[in-house]
């Protein structure tokens, strides 16, 4: 399959993206706002054309355990859920960790806590980038603001998981998954081969104990506290790694920025034409949109707010990223948060208001 | 002075590591994992194998047997194993849990795969307690049974009935093979063999889900002598219906 | 330039697929877009609504404070979006039913007859290509021929023998826009 243009919804993109990306399996249970995953996958029937596996299964804590068994032999797996099912998914994704596996991990946020609403929402950034799960360990996480990025964040996930041998996560909210437009999905790759991912990936469980490297068994289990100690240093020592080249941010109109938004996903969307509507006014705001919400991209935002005599972190839940924006500044710059919060939406004018208030523009 | 090689009328398994087992004496899982050992050796399987561990006294049968192993999450082995299967459906593949993590946490899981009829052998070590958390009681603990967490014997009243979770999985049409097994005699060990070496050629045959029930016994967890353990589950055992159930 | 619609109805009363139709039209045309539902239960009776921004730059925000273009084809809609549409913006809205008539006199208001004439003509399930005929004869935000190109790729294979009916159903459109009220 060539690359083409299409008009669809983010999560039907996300699902075309998985197919032509070559992933290998894809195990999840529905939920709303993201059901249209599963439901591509299943109309597209990749299991005819590249193999690929994919299954509606019983719960959520099913979905990450099979992820974490098809990662185990070294395959692309991925699942996808709301609120709801990620918390149900939170053991998993620290088994996944703690046994150093690649996966894929899609959130399409809405409001909470408890069943909440289907209405999208920011409210599960602390449990995305802060360990959701027990122990000390990081997910690389992303946060599209378009369909367009909906596509392209599957490859630039899995290949960041594989590179580091961690699980990866595509945070969107609702608004991202339901909202259609324009988006050029990318050419289609093949799977790889049962011999290329034993060359490439020698860690990987085959059943045939020839490509062990060390050791034929995936387990986060070990009762010694030293050997325990050291393996989670190694995994630290990863995650610092990735602190200092991994974060992704896309700065519009920071040089002059007197105030200057910070805000990811949707809300940096909608916080993008407060931008263009205040310009128009002449009020010199700014907008730092953080891509990767773990790791957080400190040194952008300080380069951003070189210049802003204030930072308003505008998000769809009751201030979370605003812990990290503050860290990044180090709490030099005042920093103030602007919200809504379970499933309802701020328009562009209300945030220009907002920062007009705040920062008495 | 070294032994005639055609006297040798018993040997070691082959896939049996050297490792010590940290088993109790008298504890069954040692003589499971031997005929484990022994029959994928028998079969030819050492290098076509993806065992699925758990979470229990088992969880260190990969220091023990030199296949491949992934370990799972307790309760999760079936949702583990369905996806190593399907995505691998060239190997054999099989689960090892207790009844605490087959019958209790992980019970959405098994009847879900068993339902699907995966191409997997479940090994279902039942020995009626928590044997790794010391003994407490389990989903298929007796009715009278003392454990720790119920000291005057287990009532329905407050802990309802033991789970029958081996023959509910007979029930659904996904499972190809059920069989209820025991190590406390030579004859029973003869005959779990055969049950296995059938789960598995059920396995690679595709013909769904294979269940294999042990019945075992947990010395420390009943606090008795492995002479008093075996006694007591071989007198239990007549009340139960022992071999092949579907 | 940037369009900013909104349509809004009972759901069944096809507002997202007018929506849809409208963006496919709009990508023919080479354009950006944006179409945003209501979405959920709301899908399955009671109100929905549904964005679509249309624009020849990249489009900034999915969701808009307010409106150039709002559609109508229930009371509660009407009541709700009214104060949404911009000054000098249009309001297009079915006066079917309608009790409470829209006040305003900074916009456009056009009131249709698209939910009778549907079904006079036997086109009840058609109604949002009687709407998109009345909304292109209003304000060719697409061209007809664009909308309609745009209809066959959105329908399945084996729905193209209602083609032709749905062309009709658009062409009726035009006719049913009643009155001017500003």
């Amino acid at each position: 399959m060539e690359s083409e243009v299409r008009l669809m919804k983010g999560n039907e993109a996300l699902a075309h993206a998985a197919i032509r990306y070559g992933v290998d399996a894809y195990f999840g249970y529905p939920i709303t706002p993201q059901s249209e995953i599963i439901e591509t996958l299943m109309a597209q029937r990749p299991w005819q054309s590249t193999g690929m596996t994919v299954m509606q299964v019983e719960s959520e804590v099913s979905a990450i355990h099979m992820v974490y068994g098809a990662a185990a032999t070294g395959k692309r797996a991925m699942t996808s859920s709301s609120g709801p099912g990620i918390s149900l998914m939170q053991g998993g994704i620290s088994y996944l960790c703690g046994a150093n596996l690649p996966c894929l991990i899609v959130n399409v946020m809405r409001g909470g806590p408890g069943l909440g609403t289907i209405q999208p929402s920011q409210a599960d950034y602390y449990q995305a980038v802060k360990g959701g799960g027990h122990g000390d360990y990081k997910l690389f996480t992303l946060a599209p603001s378009s369909v367009q990025e909906m596509a392209d964040f599957v490859s630039v996930a899995f290949d960041w998981a594989f590179r580091n041998c961690n699980p990866a996560m595509i945070l969107a909210d609702g608004t991202i998954g339901q909202m259609m437009e324009k988006v050029v999905l990318p050419p289609a790759r093949p799977r790889l081969t049962d011999d290329e991912i034993a060359h490439k990936y020698p860690w990987a469980i085959d059943g045939a104990r020839h490509s062990r490297i060390g050791s034929n068994r995936i387990a986060s289990l070990e009762l010694d506290a030293a050997v325990m100690e050291q393996r989670n240093c190694e995994r630290q020592h990863k995650y610092e790694l990735a602190e200092q080249n991994d974060a992704r941010a896309e700065a519009t109109l920071t040089a002059d920025a007197e105030v200057l938004i910070v805000a990811f996903g949707s809300a940096a969307r909608i916080c993008a034409k407060a931008v263009d509507l205040a310009r128009a006014e002449g009020l010199k705001l700014g907008l730092l949109r953080p891509i990767t919400l773990w790791p957080f991209p400190s040194a952008y935002l300080r380069e951003a707010a070189e210049h802003a005599r204030g930072i308003l972190c505008v998000e769809l839940n009751a201030g979370q990223m605003i812990d990290d924006v503050r860290i990044a500044v180090e709490s030099r710059i005042l920093v103030e948060h602007y919200g809504r919060l379970g499933g309802a939406v701020f328009t562009p004018t209300e945030i220009v208001s907002a920062a007009k208030n705040i920062f008495k523009l | 002075m070294s032994v005639n090689t055609k006297d040798i009328v018993y040997h070691r398994p082959r896939l049996l590591t050297d490792n010590n087992m940290h088993y109790c004496p008298g504890c069954s899982h040692a003589a499971i994992h031997k005929i484990l050992a022994d029959v994928l050796s028998d079969m030819n399987l050492a290098d076509n194998v993806i065992g699925i561990g758990s979470v229990g006294c088992s969880v260190f049968i990969y220091n023990y047997i030199d296949i491949d192993w992934i370990e799972a999450a307790h309760g999760r082995a079936p949702a583990v194993a369905t996806a190593v299967s399907r995505l691998n459906p060239q190997k054999l593949v099989f689960t090892y849990q207790g009844d605490g993590d087959m019958a209790s946490i992980g019970t959405t899981e098994i009847i879900h795969a068993a339902n699907r009829g995966e191409n997997i052998t479940v090994i279902f070590i039942n020995n009626s307690v928590y044997g790794m958390t010391g003994g407490q009681m389990a989903p298929t603990t007796p009715l009278g049974m003392k454990t720790v967490t119920c000291p005057d014997g287990r009532n329905v009243e407050q802990n309802g009935y033991p789970l029958p979770i081996t023959d509910l999985l007979t029930r659904l049409p996904g499972t190809c093979f059920v069989s209820r097994e025991a190590v406390t005699t030579y004859k029973h060990v003869l005959h779990a063999k055969k049950a296995l070496r059938k789960a598995f050629q059920n396995t690679l045959e595709k013909r769904g889900t294979s269940v294999v029930e042990f019945v075992a016994t947990c010395c420390s967890g009943w606090k008795m002598s492995p002479v008093e353990a075996n006694e007591w589950l071989n007198t239990r055992m007549k009340q139960m219906k022992m071999g092949r159930l579907k | 330039m940037t369009t900013e619609i909104l349509i809004a109805g009972f759901g069944g009363q096809g507002v997202l697929s007018l929506g849809k139709i409208l963006a496919h039209a709009a990508v023919m045309e080479g354009r950006e877009v944006s179409w945003l539902p209501s979405y959920g239960p709301e899908q399955r009776g009671g109100t929905c609504n549904v964005t679509v921004v249309i624009s020849d730059e990249r489009i900034s925000s999915p969701i808009v404070d307010s409106y150039d273009i709002v559609i109508t084809l229930n009371q509660q809609s009407l009541s709700k979006f009214e104060q949404r549409v911009k000054p000098r913006g249009i309001l297009i809205f079915d006066r079917y039913g309608m009790v409470d008539l829209p006040k305003r006199t900074d916009i456009n208001m056009y009131a249709i007859s698209a939910v009778e004439t549907a079904h006079a003509e036997d086109v009840d399930k058609m109604l949002s290509m009687v709407v998109a005929g009345a909304l292109l004869s209003i304000s060719p935000i697409v061209k007809p021929e664009s909308l309609l190109a745009a209809l066959q790729s959105v329908l399945p294979a084996h729905k193209h023998d209602l083609l032709p009916t749905n062309e009709r159903a658009f062409n009726l459109g035009a006719q049913c826009v009643v009155a001017k009220e500003h």
